[in-house]
């Protein structure tokens, strides 16, 4: 029997040719993908995945995590008072001093936008502070705001006025961490800025000739066409506010001073009477001081859950307010 | 090729000889009475920082001259958490100094820092050279994983000038004659600031906690397992400070606390006559030859409850905890400089006179080689008493001191008025996180 034409053969060289080159492809894609598939695995997927097994496990950090099912969640839940403190100064800070910043970096972005003379000069002003290290900035508010030696009191003290005691106070705390937040809206600012300028002249000039004055060009024209930037701001504030840690952890530390060099400690952290003990802290306090890693990962998982809805119920309710420009929206 | 090959020999020849160090010129094997040791080259980490580093680096020369072939590394200004860490990280030294004893509840039951009872038994060193406080701080559960090495202990420095301008010779005795003299020690300006503080009582300024005032009124942290704070002691205790801060003014003591300058600097309060009588520990002596060498002070037991006046020469005692991470890989070595810094009375002498901490053997505490400065007896008298006490090592490291003294700060303020009703309610946190910490644990 003679064989046949040899196309079969050929045709299957060629299909697995194809599928080679489509391998080929792949590969060069991952290659590609590689240095983010690395990061994201080792740096967020490994992590994410551990802290939520840990969260159902006894671990100290030193002995091997200990499977102790709910009991992390049912003591975050029913036993922990300390947890409920935290969560209303971190409800503080996000109902409070997140729109506060939000509003303050528009209302400069506003203004620069209408600056005539010395843009750059005044842009770099109001942008600098939030090249401070946070670490810096708080160590500086902390010195400024000094009830007994700091300037800011010392200036009030000689126009007559008692200042108040700022970060060694319970009730001007968080006050005292708003300003320091204010003081660095920059980054938010500058996203303001390109946002406000980019908002289409001709759009103005039509208002205008409307006769609309002012306020109502922010109302009707300026603010729908940047409140992508304001929802991108919002849920950035919010989510930030939630994790809100370094400069509460620095200000507490600085203000109480603590018996340190005997390590038994004065412990600092939420001072003063805890007004400054925001989840985050807490959490670290479980997690490095306390050595109790598995209820701090239980705290996390929450942390993670609650960040995750307030987005989506914010993101979803955006649609009310948020005009997206373009076709199809 | 084969000048970078000549070349990485070379380089590696050279690592490999600066990494052996001076252990060349050691004999084969060490002698140490009870254990024979290779040599080795270890590590040790230390929080101290300089000059104090200075001191025991020197120690551990005269250390390394009588234990031939073992070379060690002394690094200095750790802290626990970089300990915790390395553990982790399977590159912890070989001896690791903690100034936190609470951590002892973590670093014994973990393994974290490896049991030392076989290394004791082997050489002949019982328990019994420590006294009761540093014995018990370095235990958890009838496992030592540590040694003391250095205590502190407190008691009350006195401005014998300040005093003698109000018209006293001695210092106070009792709780009722510390605020007497207190009060009468401070001074206003015309609008009201204060400017000399007689006592001051702030929650959490400087070495106010209650674990150092406890002693003084018999308190104790715990019955059993279960927390105890709701008790008389600690009830009188909160009551009297609260009293004294309220005489001064809360907003006032916040003011002046503010502007008094750091603890640990030359403008420390008392370091500057702002604060004529003081809580501190030992350690305040060799600070103040250094930072205040003219102010005319001393030093006594801290004054005690009226009703417990047979407590008076107690206080309160913690201290450096010295012991081998699990992951060294030279236990035997590491051994042998622990029990050196641990319990050798000539080292301990040596760490004390430098450091002007306490030492911690009983030996030691009579050595004639220790040179006290002026003032230093009395934290060694302190020490040395009976009824001086520690805080108890629990799995929960410092939090029930933690949840203790959020309480008295909001108490002190007036945020809190309900004192048993609060001290109740930090007992039950207390226990219900020694619940949560003890959740996992074999029963």
């Amino acid at each position: 029997m003679r064989a046949p034409a040899a196309s079969p053969p050929i045709q299957l060289d060629r299909t697995a040719a194809k599928r080679r080159a489509a391998w080929r492809r792949r590969g060069i894609v991952l290659a590609f993908m590689s240095p983010w598939l690395v990061g994201f695995t080792v740096f967020f997927a490994y992590p994410l995945v551990m802290s939520a097994y840990l969260s159902f496990t006894h671990y100290d950090l030193l002995s091997s995590p200990k499977w102790i099912g709910l009991a992390n969640y049912r003591f975050l839940f029913t036993k922990d008072q300390t947890v409920w403190p935290a969560v209303k100064n971190t409800l503080w800070f996000i109902a409070i001093a997140v729109p506060l910043q939000v509003l303050f970096a528009l209302g400069i972005a506003v203004m620069l936008s209408r600056a005539r003379k010395g843009v750059g000069a005044f842009r770099t002003v109001f942008y600098l502070p939030a090249l401070a290290p946070p670490v810096a900035a708080t160590l500086g508010f902390v010195y400024l705001l000094n009830p007994a030696t700091g300037p800011v009191n010392t200036i009030l003290e000689k126009a007559g006025i008692q200042g108040p005691l700022w970060f060694d106070s319970p009730q001007w705390s968080k006050p005292s961490l708003t300003l320091l937040a204010l003081w660095g809206v920059g980054n938010t600012m500058i996203i303001f800025l390109a946002a406000v300028l980019d908002v289409p002249q001709h759009l103005y000039e039509s208002a205008q000739l409307d006769g609309a004055g002012f306020i109502a060009r922010v109302r009707f024209v300026m603010l729908p066409t940047i409140s992508p930037v304001i929802l991108f701001a919002v849920v950035l504030g919010v989510i930030e506010g939630m994790q809100y840690f370094t400069q509460a952890y620095v200000a507490a530390n600085v203000a109480g001073g603590s018996a340190s060099y005997s390590a038994e400690a004065a412990n600092a952290l939420g001072y003063p009477e805890d007004s400054t003990l925001f989840y985050p802290v807490l959490l670290y306090q479980q997690g490095f001081r306390y050595f109790n890693m598995g209820y701090a990962s239980a705290m996390a998982m929450l942390l993670l859950a609650v960040s995750f809805a307030v987005t989506f119920i914010i993101v979803q309710n955006s649609r009310r307010f948020v005009h997206y420009q373009g076709p199809g929206r | 090729m084969r000048r970078a090959l000549t070349l990485t020999l070379l380089l590696a020849l050279t690592l490999g000889v600066s990494a052996c160090g001076g252990s060349k010129k050691s004999s084969p094997s060490t002698s140490t009475g009870e254990t024979k040791v290779e040599p080795a080259n270890i590590t040790m980490w230390t929080p101290f920082v300089d000059p104090e580093l200075q001191t025991l680096k020197a120690v551990v020369k005269d250390f390394e001259a009588t234990h031939a072939g073992i070379h060690v590394k002394v690094i200095g200004g750790t802290n626990d958490d970089k300990i915790v860490a390395a553990i982790r990280g399977g590159n912890a030294p070989d001896v690791a100094q903690s100034f936190s004893s609470d951590n002892t509840g973590a670093f014994c039951p973990s393994g974290a820092w490896i049991d030392l009872g076989s290394y004791m038994k082997k050489d002949g060193v019982d328990a019994s050279i420590f006294p009761t406080a540093p014995r018990d701080y370095t235990t958890f559960e009838g496992t030592r994983c540590a040694l003391p090495m250095l205590a502190d202990t407190y008691g009350l420095y006195y401005n014998k000038d300040l005093l003698a301008k109000a018209g006293y010779k001695s210092p106070p005795k009792t709780i009722s004659q510390l605020t007497a003299m207190a009060k009468k020690l401070t001074v206003r300006d015309a609008n009201g600031k204060l400017k000399v503080v007689g006592f001051n009582p702030f929650p959490s300024w400087y070495e106010n906690v209650p674990a150092h005032y406890g002693p003084s009124w018999g308190a104790q942290w715990m019955n059993g397992d279960k927390s105890s704070l709701n008790t008389p002691p600690w009830q009188d205790q909160l009551k009297w400070q609260k009293s004294l801060v309220d005489w001064y003014g809360y907003d006032n003591l916040v003011r002046f606390n503010a502007g008094a300058g750091d603890e640990f600097s030359a403008s420390n309060a008392f370091e500057t006559g702002k604060v004529a009588m003081h809580m501190d520990g030992e350690w305040r002596v060799n600070f103040i030859k250094k930072e205040a060498p003219k102010l005319n002070y001393g030093t006594a037991a801290f004054p005690v409850a009226d009703n417990k006046q047979d407590l008076y020469g107690a206080g309160y005692v913690t201290g450096s905890i010295i012991g081998i991470p699990k992951t060294s890989k030279h236990k035997n070595q590491a051994w042998l400089l622990v029990k050196y810094l641990g319990t050798n009375t000539p080292a301990l002498a040596k760490l004390s006179n430098g450091i002007q901490n306490v030492p911690t053997t009983s030996a030691s505490l009579k050595s004639p080689a220790l040179t006290p400065l002026p003032g230093f007896q009395t934290f060694l008298n302190v020490f040395g008493n009976a009824n001086t006490t520690t805080t108890p090592i629990t799995r929960i490291g410092a939090a029930n001191q933690e949840t203790f003294q959020s309480f008295i700060s909001k108490y002190i303020s007036g945020s809190k008025t309900d004192l048993e009703g609060g001290l109740a309610n930090v007992d039950k946190q207390i226990d219900n996180q020694l619940e949560q910490a003890n959740a996992g644990q074999a029963p």
